[in-house]
């Protein structure tokens, strides 16, 4: 009897304590996370509202016709959708040879190299963004696609280099061997087990580095304004001529292709059998 | 895949063959001259400004199972993986059925490899695993189909066809890796310490699986151990290495029975092992080493021509029989005696039925090796 009373006991959970500070860490990220996107939500349709109301006085969908009839945002999007795939692309292109010859390769200057990526990282971005954009000027780089796709892709090196190593560097390579042995060659070893083990983590990185160029405004402005405008310039111009509600708007508009993308890459990332195939030695 | 196929038994029997049966190495010349198996020759390879391989020579027949046995960082693997084609040798000949095969990569190989850690392609199930090399064959989908589930069934493991490999127990990982090899229907099977990483019980039982299907297929095979027990209940015919070198190959009985070297009695069972010389039944000061097996030493209660007075100091029992440590005056003998245990402090007699001699790690008493174990 003991024998089945104890480990129940043990299942019934942690103490009220502990109960408690997870409560409470609950409630924090709930307030900090969910708090400025209720604010946001609330404000996208708000027809005005002001300090000591609790909500809006009256609701209008005003804004979002402001937004959506705004012809330069149709733009901005089109920009957008354009320049994070192909940042992503050619990011992908030129790092992930890179990443995995990092994994895979002893070679000189390896680690120098490395670190190089990150200090590229360290300098304050504005600071960088104005030399590239002297020397854009003399290379007639300036409002061309290509200098905002070298500025989005120089704010993806990082992720896409070291996070796509570390994928590489974790596929174990009794099997690669494996599949040399059973009579694979070279490209057909990385076709089909190197790259889908690391797949999880490459996502990963173009996640990030999709993410990272759909909310570059600095350089992109530098560069492309005012000839590409993608939707984080836009959203400069629009908060600055608009009222707030139209900022919200422009957030949530902003927000949707970050959450679509995060929801579908989750299943691959979080769970599934890859993750749980590098358990085996 | 037949059961049973219709292989000679000369080879099958030699596990089981009495030590005085003699090595098949005469056999083994025979077959070495029509090329079949496995040949290697003058292999050599330096890492890291170490020899490793040092001029190995190994002949490996058609259908046989040998076993590389040896102590951790001896080589093995190294030999292994030169024959599998993952390492370049730096000199030397790998034949396979005669065909040279140390220019080729692994991918163009005869050979298939059971990898230590299995190895298994955790993004796969189980039945793609086993496909994959017959995709890359090009096969047609029902014959790998076909195939697959021959191979599979073989091992045992058809209801696991579509799990994960981290879904399932190490011994069924385990024969996956080996249903992935056999699949490719090589000319020769490699197999690295492929048991190490079982449990006891499992490995008794999966070692027997292993080597009933390599007689059923007939497969000329080579398996990398440490483990002398292994060696010796699977293999027909163990090459001992140490140090980059095979000390001698030869049959596990005859290994027993006759070492050639210090390192070789020593590694392959049991032995009493002492500095001196051997004598009408005694251990006497002498600079040579003798090594007594516990089964020659025995104890009787009466005195036997040629035997001492022995006390019984210690009994250990090891299961159907017991281990006895038996105090003489020239030595301490360690004795395997089944029957009726003797009880600590008896006082009987022990005689040394037969003792081997070693002179600079060379064994130079008479009862040596007849054919002298040549690969
Ligand atoms: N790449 C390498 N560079 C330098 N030395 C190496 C290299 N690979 C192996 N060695 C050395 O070669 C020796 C033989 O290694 P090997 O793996 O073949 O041993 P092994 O017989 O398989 O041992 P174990 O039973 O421990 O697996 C070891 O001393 C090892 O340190
Ligand atoms: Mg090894």
């Amino acid at each position: 009897m003991t024998a089945t009373v104890t480990p129940r006991r043990r299942k019934s959970g942690p103490g009220p304590a502990v109960m408690l500070l997870v409560g409470l860490f609950v409630l924090l990220m709930t307030i900090f996370i969910i708090g400025p996107l209720v604010w946001l939500g609330l404000h996208a349709f708000s027809e005005s509202w002001s300090y000591p109301n609790l909500l809006p006085s009256s609701w209008t969908m005003r804004w979002w016709q402001v937004v959506l009839s705004d012809k330069s945002l149709g733009v901005a999007v089109q920009n957008s959708l354009f320049f994070a795939p192909m940042t992503v692309l050619l990011s992908s292109i030129i790092c992930l040879p890179a990443a995995y010859a990092f994994a895979r390769h002893e070679f000189w200057g390896r680690r120098t190299f490395l670190i190089g990526l990150f200090a590229t990282n360290a300098f304050p971005k504005m600071g960088l963004f104005v030399t590239i954009a002297s020397l854009f000027y003399a290379l007639n780089l300036m409002n061309t696609i290509t200098g905002v796709l070298i500025i989005h892709i120089l704010g993806t090196v990082v992720f896409m280099t070291w996070i796509p190593a570390a994928a590489f560097a974790a596929v174990p390579r009794s099997l690669e061997e494996a599949a040399r042995d059973a009579g694979a060659s070279k490209l057909r070893v990385l076709t089909s087990v190197t790259l889908p083990m690391a797949f999880p983590g490459i996502l990963v990185a173009m996640v990030m580095s999709f993410l990272a160029s759909f909310d570059e405004a600095q350089g992109t402005y530098l560069v492309g304004a005012p000839v590409f405008m993608t939707m984080p310039t836009q959203m400069y111009s629009l908060v600055l001529n608009y009222p707030n509600q139209v900022a919200a708007v422009f957030s949530i508009l902003l927000a949707i292709p970050s959450v679509a993308l995060m929801t579908a890459a989750h299943k691959h990332i979080a769970g599934g059998h890859l993750a749980e195939g590098f358990q085996i030695k | 895949m037949t059961l049973f196929s219709t292989r000679d038994e000369t080879e099958v029997s030699t596990t089981t063959e009495p030590a005085l049966g003699g090595a098949p190495a005469g056999d083994g010349g025979n077959r070495a001259a029509s090329g079949e198996g496995l040949t290697v020759r003058g292999l050599h390879k330096v890492l890291g400004g170490r020899t490793i391989i040092d001029n190995l020579d190994l002949q490996v027949n058609e259908g046989e199972l040998v076993s590389l046995l040896g102590p951790s960082g001896c080589g093995k693997t190294t030999t292994l993986r030169m024959i599998a084609g993952f390492l370049d040798p730096d000199g030397g000949s790998i034949q396979v059925n005669g065909r040279e095969v140390s220019h080729l990569g692994a991918e163009k190989r005869p050979s298939a490899m059971v990898f230590q850690n299995y190895a298994l392609w955790p993004h796969m199930t189980v039945f793609k695993n086993v496909a994959f090399p017959l995709k890359l064959r090009k096969r047609p989908k029902k014959e790998i189909e076909e195939r697959v589930d021959a191979v599979l069934e073989l091992v045992n493991l058809l209801h696991h066809k579509q799990s994960r490999p981290a879904r399932i127990s190490g011994g069924e990982q385990q024969r996956v890796a080996l249903a992935r090899a056999l699949v490719q229907e090589p000319q020769l099977l490699l197999l690295d310490e492929p048991l190490s990483n079982l449990d006891a019980k499992l490995r008794v039982k999966v070692r027997e699986d292993i080597r009933g299907i390599q007689q059923r297929l007939g497969i000329t095979t080579v398996i990398v151990t440490h483990d002398q027990e292994e060696a010796m209940s699977i293999s027909d015919r163990i090459a001992v290495m140490n140090a980059g070198k095979i000390e001698q190959f030869s049959t596990p009985a005859d290994l027993y029975a006759r070492p050639r070297t210090e390192f070789v009695a020593t590694f392959v069972g049991s032995l009493n092992r002492f500095e001196g010389s051997y004598r009408d039944g005694r251990i006497s000061d002498g600079s040579d080493v003798v090594g007594v097996r516990p089964e020659d030493v025995k104890f009787s209660r009466e005195p036997v021509p040629g035997s001492l007075p022995a006390v019984v100091e210690r009994v250990v029992p090891r299961g159907h029989f017991q281990e006895l440590f038996l105090r003489r005056e020239d030595a301490l003998l360690r004795s395997f005696a089944s029957g009726e245990s003797p009880a600590v402090g008896e006082a009987g007699h022990a005689l040394i039925t037969r003792a081997m001699t070693f002179r600079g790690d060379q064994r130079v008493d008479a009862d040596q090796p007849v054919n002298g174990g040549q690969a």
